[in-house]
């Protein structure tokens, strides 16, 4: 298979730009009284609050985001400025990178066509509304809010957990913040990013698949143990 | 009480050990004492302890020969109790601990009698001299078909440790690292590589399989004439050096860590040992948490340089193998370093300058110098003169041709010798000694440079084979020091800066300053080559001449083997096993090189070049396995519903990495009974399975229609929004892959599900059509599975039942069967698709993962009323195979078309776009009449109870049962059950134009020698019409 | 274990994060029913083995999900370029082999000089 020759994007949004494509959007996100009081979270069984002062790694579920994945090609004619209006943040066009502020909204590049946009999870169905609004041509919005969960690392041993972990390289000068990436991570895969570094201290994420919840929970707190864990629930 | 022992082979002072701080150990059984600071095997030496093992084949004692990785003899069984069992410890790589305690490998000896009086009782009493170099080989190929039972005794009779029999204590873990650098070895090379790469910024990794770093610089002295560094004695210039690696932030020194591999693009294995110097079973740390015994580095490195030194050789002289034998250099490392003098009256037998150190420094510790042999005709560098200044004899143009005593040395047969005739040429003269130290020279330690298939290169000005730097194998593989074959301190020096220098460039960091530090003047006069030393008998008839000591390997049996044909090395090797096992040819390979081409008339080159295997060192399986064992040995995937599934007692089957739900037993009920009764609820009442495992693929595009009929067999043009329809798809043999349900969600919008095992791989194989056949298809796709929790409601009362829960108008004119609609279901927003896998009238609730429980709590509370029972993939199965549906992987395996299942009508013959698979439908072999089909089987009932027969799963089909063995088998059994709803067993099967022949008799041999039968039919089994799923 | 550059992500990245897929460059025909059943079974089942130069498929699985192709030398595991899917190997068997003739009737030209010379010395 191969040998197929590269699209002329331009082509293509002349022909496409004029229709968007018809989709069913719902918002999945019951009422607020109701997922307060039906919602479980991937890792609710297992990352129960612990405390240690001391501890050198430190663990918390930030759980209920919103998820959505992003496909499209920015060399279509619009399509990052559509994408900046919808979530009022850049679309990053460099290979493993990572823009977010301090709303809550992130936005990674997964792909040369593919990113991951994480928000709050009320406003997921806002923020689909809102790119399904500005985008056309070709380019594609699904929520997996359910299938993802994102787990804070952080801690003086933050970093030695991960090289424990993933083959990729997550020293400073190669993993800066905002960098971010899928990894093979144990014997499953996971999205890491770099988020923030202060006072020398890194917080990452990692973007969990629901199914694999539990396998990669146990595997950091296995990890962790011999640094001391403190989870913040 | 420890008896107190003053050690009398300890020196008075010198060496790295503390003094103050004794240790007590055992070894087999027996109390002794070394000191902090001690290996073992230095503490075995100081205690006097000659014989720490008999010979792998001969039986004979063998003691310390070396002070390193490459010693062959002291492997010892280490452990005080079962669970800390380790095999195969070097002593001389095992630091002393308190409460240490080793054992020689027992057992060995027995198992070989053992081995030798089961099969060959005349040999075991002959013993040893009967058994030459391809004596397994020979003996014990014929008959074949025995040698499973002679190679388990074999086995055994290795001897090389055991295993624990109970489980390991410690924990082991695994550390990725990159680097700029990687640095092997801390000697003066990699000391001084390392130091330019950190000064300039890079980041680097320097690691040395010793408990210190330092290498060679640890056992340099004054005594031996050892050269200054910048002024600076050498433990001085290694100390400041080690004291900026470390002030570094980007610079990690293991001491500990052998690397043990070298793999492609350079990937290193590193085997760092933790806590092996402090116990056997790894101590908690300061938090009082568990940590990692050993751990394994795997490091990605953009420079490697090789900087592992070289290892001595030994001369091959007759019984060099007896306790007192050792390497020149080792006696020096055991005097200067552990302050441990191996006997006390040395003979030397050398053919370079750099071995007289052994002598300088064992004079200097007040022993006595016999003489030394000197193989050349007048030797003259400074060691040299050092040596005659001090008064010690030397014997030139002469070697040890042969070592006197049984369990230790007690003297030495010097003589002249022609090295070129290969003869005595003069008087044998007795010596009387302890021990007797050889050097033929340095092989550099190439073996990591040998492991991605980089064949070594021989030098001739090194007499040794050279890292072939330069291979492609080798790009960014660098080398220094002896390793590479420089072996003056000033051109070790010299080379390894210009290693660090090639290194930080190659990573594009400035150059630092660092300075090749001055090396004060010593003057060493070449070596003459010489490998085995000939004896004043014949090697076939002179006592034995180890090679390799390890295996036990001799120049005689070398010499055989080359007799009877075996002219390559490599045969060599196997024939004799010479650099085999743990020992990997570290001291013998190059001797026995030179033997063979010797026996050969050839040079060394000529007769080959050896290669090196990972790992350099054995690691143990902990290490391997890092953290992936246990509850971490492999993900286990679960869905949003598992903690009703495990408080409700379900039992799990494994489908790839999910954990379902395979039935939920009640009380008593084994499978049989639960599966019975889930059934009948279900065809009953109401059942409901959690089916979220489902591979699920949001599908978006204008082209999204138009993909899925290129991707499925069947067409998707007219499918309307809101519908759904079973696909099938095919690889492009047409060999069915996967299927499943999908569904129009808008007109450029569909809900793709596959099977549980297949949702990855059908992502990425429509990916790669995508991406690499029809880029221009306005098409996306995105992986939808773990978003979804999946509730399949079935039975007659899942209407009902589900209305309950929903506001969406479940009314049967209203929602038809293969229809979808979207709604709240318990207040969570969601999906209901009207599909079916069991037959029943059917509602599949797909709500998001993070509701799934309460929904299917919910669902339970609501339920009670109607009989609801949940149910597990073993009644999902029993349920669909009634129906004649198949599952892709269980019914197919990769060679059956859909005409072959029988689903014609899954099949779009006159689709516009010849759809993946399409083509090959009309290739010979897939036209055949007598491919396998796709039928039902009803095992022929003849008597009471024969209702309860279940044909097995793969059970092979004949047509004949009377036709002679072999049989013709025609078929198989894929799928079999006990029906409780039809009362009676069945099977899906495949059998050779099974679809012409409903209504015959095919024959089932049983393992036991009876013939089951059974009637061929349709392969559906119940509600033929599929009435009860469109109620 | 192979370090591989991805050409879409623009970087180096373990082996773990990619999946081989054969070898590259097979061209599904575009009238499948157009062809002989030797044809379309050379194209379903007929695969270069060589010990050299190999153009392989690849996916960065773990990672952007992009299929790509790899020139890989069998026998010493070289990678000698990565491309995307559209674009033709810049190098070959063929390249290699013509560049090592070049490089040889260079060698042999100066060679010929030398020996030119060594002619003409009286
Ligand atoms: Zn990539």
């Amino acid at each position: 298979m191969s040998d197929a020759t590269t699209l002329d994007p331009q082509a293509v949004t002349d022909a496409d730009a004029a229709t968007r494509s018809q989709t069913s959007v719902i918002d999945q996100r019951p009422a607020l009284d109701v997922h307060l009081q039906t919602a479980r979270s991937p890792l609710a069984h297992l990352f129960t609050a612990r405390a240690d002062a001391n501890a050198g790694v430190v663990l918390e579920e930030k759980a209920f985001l919103g998820h959505l994945m992003l496909r499209g090609d920015p060399a279509q004619s619009g399509f990052a400025e559509a994408v900046e209006v919808a979530l009022g943040l850049a679309l990053p066009l460099t290979s493993s990178t990572l823009n977010l502020n301090d709303a809550g909204v992130s936005i990674q590049w997964l792909a040369p066509d593919e990113w991951l946009i994480i928000v709050p999870g009320e406003e997921a169905f806002a923020f689909e509304q809102a790119l399904h609004e500005q985008l056309s041509g070709r380019y594609q919005v699904v929520n997996v809010s359910g299938g993802q969960t994102v787990v804070s690392l952080s801690g003086a041993q933050a970093r030695q957990v991960l090289m424990k972990s993933t083959p990729t390289d997550v020293h400073p000068r190669a993993f800066p913040v905002g960098r971010g990436v899928p990894a093979v991570f144990a014997k499953a895969t996971l999205i890491l990013r770099h988020v923030s570094a202060k006072e020398g201290e890194s917080e990452f994420e990692l973007v969990i698949r629901r199914s694999f919840a539990d396998y990669l929970g146990r595997w950091l707190l296995d990890a962790s143990e011999e640094f001391g864990v403190c989870i913040k629930a | 009480m420890t008896e107190t022992r003053t050690p009398s082979r300890r020196t008075s002072s010198g060496g790295r050990i503390n003094r103050e701080t004794s240790l007590n150990f055992t070894f087999n059984g027996k109390r002794y004492q070394g000191l902090a600071g001690d290996t073992l095997a230095s503490a075995l030496m100081a205690n006097g302890v000659d014989v720490l093992n008999a010979s792998f084949k001969y039986a004979r004692p063998r003691g310390l020969v070396a002070a390193g990785a490459e010693e062959p003899n002291a492997i010892l069984q280490l452990g005080s109790t079962e669970s800390g069992q380790v095999p195969n410890v070097r002593a001389t790589q095992q630091a002393l601990y308190d409460g240490l305690e080793a054992h020689a490998v027992s057992g060995w000896v027995k198992s070989q009698k053992d081995l030798m009086s089961r099969f060959l009782p005349q040999v075991g009493k002959l013993g040893g001299k009967f058994m030459p170099p391809g004596f397994y080989y020979k003996t014990f190929m014929a008959p074949a078909s025995l040698w499973m039972t002679y190679e388990k005794y074999i086995r055994k009779a290795a001897g090389l440790g055991r295993s624990p029999l109970e489980n390991d204590p410690d924990i082991y873990d695994h550390l990725h690292q990159h680097t700029d650098v990687l640095v092997i070895g801390s000697g003066p090379a990699g000391l001084l590589a390392a130091l330019v790469a950190a000064r300039s910024g890079a980041r680097v990794i320097l690691c040395d399989e010793q408990e210190e770093l330092g290498g060679s610089l640890l056992s340099m002295s004054g005594d031996c004439l050892d050269q200054t560094l910048d002024g600076q004695p050498a433990s001085e210039w290694r100390d400041a050096v080690l004291a900026e690696l470390a002030a570094c932030d980007d610079v990690l020194l293991l001491p500990r860590t052998t690397a043990n591999g070298y793999h492609d693009h350079n990937f290193v294995t590193l085997h760092e040992r933790r806590t092996e110097h402090q116990a056997d079973i790894a101590p908690v740390n300061s938090r009082g948490a568990r940590q990692a015994r050993s751990r394994l580095h795997r490091v990605r490195a953009h420079r490697v340089i090789m900087a592992t030194g070289a290892h001595e050789r030994p001369l091959v002289y007759s019984h060099n193998d007896v306790p007192g034998n050792m390497i020149a250099g080792a006696v020096t490392t055991y005097l200067t370093r552990f302050g441990v003098a191996a006997g006390d009256k040395l003979v030397l037998s050398v053919n370079n300058d750099h071995a007289y150190r052994a002598a300088l420094a064992w004079k200097a510790a007040g022993r006595d110098v016999v003489a030394i042999a000197d193989a050349r005709s007048a030797p003259s560098g400074a060691l040299v003169e050092a040596a005659r200044a001090a008064g010690i004899r030397i014997i030139t143009g002469a070697a040890v041709i042969e070592a006197r005593g049984d369990r230790r040395v007690t003297g030495a047969r010097v003589a002249a010798i022609d090295i070129d005739g290969f003869k005595v040429t003069g008087e044998v003269e007795e010596l009387v000694c302890d021990t007797i130290a050889s050097s033929g020279g340095y092989s550099p330690v190439v073996h990591l440079a040998a492991h991605t298939g980089a064949r070594p290169v021989w030098s001739d000005e090194v007499h040794g084979f050279l890292p072939a730097l330069g291979a492609p194998m080798l790009k960014g593989f660098d080398a220094c020091g002896a390793a590479n074959g420089s072996f003056s301190l000033e051109d070790v020096l010299v080379a390894a800066y210009a290693s660090g220098v090639a290194a930080v460039e190659a990573c594009e960091y400035p150059v630092a300053d660092t300075i090749v530090p001055a090396v004060s003047a010593l003057v060493e006069a070449p070596m003459l080559p010489l490998y085995q030393v000939p004896h004043d008998k014949p090697t076939a008839r002179a006592p034995k001449q180890f090679v390799d000591l390890q295996n036990d390997v001799t120049a005689a049996g070398i010499e055989l083997a080359t007799r009877e044909g075996f002219e390559s090395i490599e045969h060599v090797k196997r024939y004799t096993a010479m650099g085999f096992g743990t020992d990997q040819g570290k001291l013998g390979n190059v001797n026995g090189m030179a033997v063979a081409a010797r026996c050969l008339g050839q040079t060394i080159p000529d007769t080959g070049t050896t290669v090196f295997r990972p790992n350099y060192t054995p690691v143990t399986f902990g290490a391997i396995v890092g953290r992936h064992c246990g509850a971490l040995f492999d993900p286990m995937r679960y869905t949003a519903m598992q903690e009703w599934h495990v408080a409700q007692g379900a039992k799990f089957e494994d489908v790839g990495q999910w954990k379902r739900p395979w039935y939920y037993p009640q009380g008593s009920e084994d499978m049989h009974a639960a599966v019975e009764r889930e059934c009948l609820a279900v065809r009953e009442k109401v059942g409901v399975l959690d089916a979220s495992t489902l591979g699920k693929i949001d599908i978006t595009g204008r082209d999204a229609r138009e993909f899925l009929n290129r991707i499925y067999t069947n067409a998707w043009a007219k499918l309307a929004v809101g519908k759904a329809r079973y696909g099938l798809m095919c690889h492009d043999d047409g060999m069915v892959m996967d299927d499943g349900v999908t569904t129009c969600l808008a007109e450029d919008h569909f809900l793709m599900t596959t099977t549980t095992g297949g949702a990855a791989a059908i992502l990425e194989w429509m990916e790669l059509w995508h991406q690499t056949e029809w880029p221009e298809l306005d098409v996306q796709m995105t992986s939808v599975t773990d978003h979804w929790a999946t509730l399949t409601v079935t039975g007659p009362e899942a209407r009902a039942l589900v209305g309950e829960l929903t506001d969406i108008d479940l009314d049967r004119d209203n929602f038809k069967f293969m229809e979808v609609r979207e709604g709240m279901i318990a207040d969570i927003p969601g999906r209901i698709f009207r599909i079916s896998f069991t037959g029943e009238l059917s509602y599949e609730l797909n709500v998001p993962a993070n509701y799934g429980q309460y929904v299917w709590e919910t669902l339970f509370a609501k339920g009670e009323k109607y009989g609801l029972t949940p149910y597990g993939t073993e009644t999902m199965h029993v349920l669909r195979a009634e129906k004649g549906f198949i599952i892709v992987g269980q019914d197919t395996d990769g060679s059956m078309t859909p005409e072959d299942l029988g689903m014609q009508w899954c099949v779009g013959y006159n689709k516009p776009y010849s759809w993946i698979g399409k083509r090959a439908l009309t290739r010979p072999d897939t036209r055949r009449d007598d491919r396998k089909q796709m039928i039902g089987l009803i095992p022929r009932r003849k008597k009471a109870g024969d209702e309860r027969i279940v044909l097995q799963e793969g059970a092979q089909i004949v047509f004949d049962p009377d036709h002679a063995i072999p049989m013709p088998m025609v078929g198989h059994v894929t799928s079999s059950y006990y029906s409780p709803t039809l009362g009676h067993g069945f099977a899906l099967a495949v059998v050779k134009g099974g679809s012409a022949r409903i209504g015959e008799t095919v024959f089932l041999p049983q393992a036991d020698g009876s013939t089951l039968e059974a009637e061929i039919t349709a392969p559906v089994f119940y509600d033929k019409k599929g009435a009860r799923q469109n109620v | 274990m192979m370090h591989i550059f991805c050409p879409y992500c623009g970087e180096l990245r373990e082996e773990e994060e990619f999946h081989a897929k054969g070898q590259a460059h097979i061209e599904r025909p575009i009238e499948p029913e157009a062809c002989s059943d030797a044809e379309w079974g050379d194209y379903l089942f007929f695969r270069n083995n060589p010990r050299g130069i190999h153009h392989e498929l690849w996916i960065h699985a773990v990672g952007c999900r992009k299929y790509f192709n790899i020139t890989r030398h069998t026998v010493t595991y070289e990678i000698l370029e990565t491309y995307r899917m559209g674009e033709q190997p810049g190098i070959t068997a063929e390249t290699l082999a013509a560049e090592q003739l070049a490089q040889s009737a260079a060698a042999s030209a100066a060679s010929s000089t030398t020996q030119q010379t060594g002619d003409a010395r009286p």
